[in-house]
């Protein structure tokens, strides 16, 4: 039986900042997840902005968290090296009716006390962005809309959360939660149990299961698929900024961004389903995107996809972000309706969380020796020649490029397999370093990628996983 | 930086490259340095261990390491030079240099007079034709399984479903059914094969694998590791008729759905591409838009024979051999090869008319099938050459050579229906 103070159920981007967030204190903290890696499931399938909330319900958990979230990661990116980027939104109004809806979006903006978002003329739009439809009527631009590498977002909380003291539990799924007096007394999983004061339920699309181990169920997650699809680098149209559509009753609708490392994203659909496995791409649903990003940038070229993958958002029936704690139930913290904007105000969440339970009395002291920094992985293509020269000289690994279309090094992918939290799977290195997530999607750089794991873990390639357990990449060896 | 200087610079060590490299030197180029990023020469045919290659030009049928190592041999004799482990990240044609990494050298500049471009081609991938799904393991491109099979004995799956009838798909049909696995089906879009016929009898027939025209994989199914797809016949444009779909249990899909020219850094450089071949455009020499920039095989546009792109190649080699002397210029008139009737594209897509050598092969590809055919380049009325076929198909590449004294204007190629 392992003990500890607070047990935060789910190692996605929520989890992982309220995991760093409580490691400023001196308390005990492990991370339980039931995947292989970090990162969560919601969290590395997203359209990795970071939003503003300018069009959030006004006076929610959610536009407050949202909002108070976007200013705060110019300093987290420059503390724990991830790769983000302040461009900007454009809102365009294609239609009259569109157009006649911009005061209120506007209006609805400045209530969510976002009040920088301003007016731009379709003459205007045209010009901050080309391949705008031009029949843009006008619309708003909301200046700090920012993309972000959600990947490096989670392993950075959690990397960082390592650093200062918090264990991280891999494939180890919650299958119990034991009270005793109406307090918290243990948390069973799959591989451990664990005596503990504080859970903190950040399961995502499984917090309604978790909170069911409780007796606390009040709610379901429903669980929404967003399809996209990723453009090469090289896609004749390309976009600048975020672009929105006007969003209408039922979603936020369908947009076209870059993505941080230069690639277009185009995307999601927005599909209710009974599944929480089902993260299947559709024929129809692709192609719904493609007809209504065409609204917005016409020239879009589908065809020069290097991907498709789905994602799903832990909806919430009844809706809304919701914080929970009970008085008959001590020790427990349940979050639960983290969805689109999960990725940007699972910041906020970590202090807001830590806030409410050191009001509530928990007696934890700051840490004097919180390390505050991480570094990142070098990317050797996006260093200058004098750069690249000297990281071979120092390691010649980094002169044997395995992935040729991102130019990534064996340097880099020893080092993604030998840092804290380590990948221990194909995908988990494509997160890390992005092997494999060129135009031809690991058709190079797979093979190899398989026999530097399986080197360096000491291990068949046969027990190489594309991911979970079950997703062997190979059977075994020729005959 | 590490620097290097060379006569003729070439990128890539595959059939084209070596080929290119043997016949610079042999016409007199001083230092032809071959840039190669994998540990040996030899490219793709060091996986393709299945016979079938030089039976053109060696009237032998060789496997492809068989095939390469007469090149390496000749290579080695003739005195061509070799950086390994050599990842080339930039071409600059207005300096002639090429900028590489290596463990070896750090990184290295290699200052050339001319330089070839011999990288080859990448597979198209699943998300490439958007087969929609799960995303499971157990998803390759046939190449990428060959690879593992072939050169690090490693086994993909056990039950295999195969989309594409191009070449390496079917040859990876035989492969994995010799290694034991069972492969269900192969499935093909078209109504005809995509590869060579040889391949379908060698590889398909002769081992009972079935092989479904006109059907494709509309669905792939499983969450850890592939369970199954789903198959679809087409109708006439090509959809998928949803209701007829069957579903195939299998662990494996392997992917052989068409060959990409690897212009990466051709474009970087900003040398101009066919878009119909997306290699880059080249005259009978194989010069591109950038006069010191040569370019052969599969990097130009894809062959199903290796024995073509050895014979390119070579023309490749000799004139940047001749440009890095300075021996490549002189009076020019240019015309270009249009494409006629149910013709996809030529290859080469200019000639230079007043050429000394007096003769050039046009290769090409039709757009469809057909039967009973003459095949013709002409210069207006005039016609320049000629051939009859009894079957063309888009997966067997089509030639006619045509003596340059004949040309006084575009040259535009036919495949003309006999009655």
């Amino acid at each position: 039986m392992l003990k500890t103070d607070v047990v935060v159920i789910g190692a996605g981007a929520v989890g992982c900042a309220v995991a760093r967030e409580l490691s400023k204190y001196e308390v005990d903290v492990i991370v339980v997840e039931k995947n292989e890696d970090v990162g969560g499931d919601a969290s590395k399938s997203n359209s990795a902005i970071i939003h503003t909330g300018y069009d959030a319900a006004p006076d929610t958990l959610e536009s407050q968290l949202v909002v108070a979230a976007n200013p705060m990661y110019d300093e987290l990116c420059a503390d724990l090296d991830i790769p983000f980027k302040r461009i900007g939104a454009i809102l365009p109004a294609i239609t009259d009716e569109q157009f006649e809806q911009l005061p209120a979006i506007k209006e609805k903006a400045f209530r969510n006390r976002v009040y920088d978002v301003e007016y731009k003329s379709g003459a205007e739009l045209l010009e901050m962005e080309p391949e705008l439809n031009p029949a843009v009527k006008g619309g708003l631009w909301i200046p700090r809309e920012s993309i972000i590498d959600p990947f490096i977002l989670v392993q950075a909380y959690a990397e960082n959360a390592y650093a200062n003291g918090v264990r991280f539990l891999l494939n180890s799924k919650v299958e119990g939660i034991t009270t005793e007096n109406g307090k918290i007394k243990t948390v069973k999983t799959s591989t451990e149990e664990i005596e503990t004061t504080y859970v903190i339920n950040c399961a995502g699309l499984y917090c309604d299961e978790v909170a069911e181990m409780v007796g606390k169920a009040e709610y379901k997650v429903v669980a929404r698929k967003g399809q996209f699809f990723i453009l090469d680098k090289n896609t004749s149209c390309q976009v600048e900024h975020i672009v929105l559509p006007i969003p209408t009753k039922i979603t936020k609708g369908k947009l076209m961004c870059p993505t941080i490392h230069g690639n277009m994203l185009v995307g999601p659909t927005a599909e209710d389903q009974d599944s929480k496995l089902d993260k299947s791409t559709s024929a129809e649903g692709l192609a719904s995107i493609t007809t209504d990003v065409r609204n917005l940038i016409p020239n879009v070229n589908v065809r020069d996809t290097i991907t498709q993958y789905s994602g799903l958002r832990p909806n919430r029936n009844p809706e809304g972000l919701n914080f929970d704690i009970w008085d008959d139930l001590e020790g427990y913290v349940n979050l639960s309706g983290v969805r689109s904007t999960g990725l940007t105000l699972s910041l906020s969440m970590g202090t807001f969380v830590v806030q409410q339970l050191l009001a509530r009395g928990a007696d934890w002291k700051r840490k004097e020796n919180f390390i505050k920094k991480r570094k990142g992985i070098v990317k050797f293509s996006e260093c200058t020649r004098e750069e690249q020269d000297e990281l071979v000289k120092q390691n010649p690994l980094y002169g044997n490029v395995i992935c040729r279309c991102e130019t990534i090094t064996e340097a880099e992918i020893l080092d993604a397999i030998h840092r804290p939290l380590g990948a221990r799977s194909v995908d988990a290195v494509k997160r890390r370093v992005r092997a494999g997530m060129g135009r031809c999607q690991g058709g190079f750089c797979g093979p190899k990628v398989i026999e530097i794991l399986a080197r360096e873990l000491g291990c068949s390639p046969a027990d190489i996983n594309k991911n979970n357990d079950g997703s062997n990449m190979v059977t075994g060896f020729t005959r | 930086m590490y620097n290097v200087n060379c006569d003729v610079a070439i990128i890539g060590g595959g059939p084209a490259g070596l080929a290119a490299a043997i016949a610079a030197k042999k016409e007199g180029a001083e230092k032809v340095l071959v840039l190669e990023r994998d540990n040996a020469p030899g490219g793709i045919l060091q996986q393709c261990i299945h016979p079938g290659f030089g039976l053109t030009r060696f009237k032998a049928e060789l496997t492809g390491p068989e095939y390469y190592g007469r090149f390496v041999d000749e290579a080695k004799e003739v005195g061509v030079e070799y950086m390994l482990d050599t990842m080339v990240l930039e071409v600059c044609n207005e300096t002639n240099e090429v900028v590489c990494t290596s463990s070896r050298y750090g990184l290295t500049c290699v200052k050339a007079k001319s330089i070839v471009l011999a990288m080859g081609c990448r597979e198209r991938t699943r998300a490439g034709i958007m087969v929609p799904g799960t995303r499971p393991a157990g998803v390759y491109t046939a190449g990428a399984a060959q690879r593992l099979v072939n050169r690090q004995n490693i086994m993909v799956g056990k039950k295999v479903v195969i989309l594409g009838s191009g070449d390496i798909g079917m040859i990876m049909a035989r492969r994995m059914t010799l290694e034991g696995a069972q492969v269900v089906m192969v499935v093909e879009l078209m109504d005809y094969l995509a590869g060579l016929t040889r391949n379908r009898v060698q590889c398909l027939d002769d081992f009972g694998i079935p092989l479904k025209l006109a059907h494709t994989i509309t669905r792939i199914e499983g969450n850890e590791r592939v369970t199954g797809v789903w198959v679809a016949p087409v109708d006439d444009k090509k959809q998928p008729i949803a209701d007829k779909a069957e579903f195939v249990e299998c662990d494996t899909v392997l992917f052989s759905v068409g060959l990409l020219p690897e212009n990466e850094l051709t474009r970087k450089a900003g040398i101009a591409i066919d878009p119909v071949t997306n290699g880059p455009a080249v005259n009978q020499y194989m010069q591109t838009s950038a006069p010191s920039v040569f370019a052969c095989g599969n990097v130009v546009h894809v062959n199903d024979l290796v024995d073509n792109v050895s014979e390119e190649s070579e023309r490749a080699g000799k004139y940047a051999a001749r440009y890095a002397m300075g021996k490549l210029d002189g009076e020019k008139k240019i015309v270009k090869c249009v494409t006629g009737r149910n013709v996809r594209y030529l290859c080469p897509q200019t000639i230079e008319a007043n050429e000394v050598d007096g003769k050039v092969t046009l290769y090409f590809r039709v757009l469809q099938p057909e039967e009973n055919v003459r095949l013709v380049a002409r210069c207006g009325d005039t016609q320049l050459a000629k051939c009859k076929e009894f079957r063309v198909n888009p997966g067997e590449m089509c030639h006619l050579t045509v003596a340059t004294k004949d040309i006084d204007g575009d040259v535009t190629v036919d495949v003309v229906k006999e009655d």
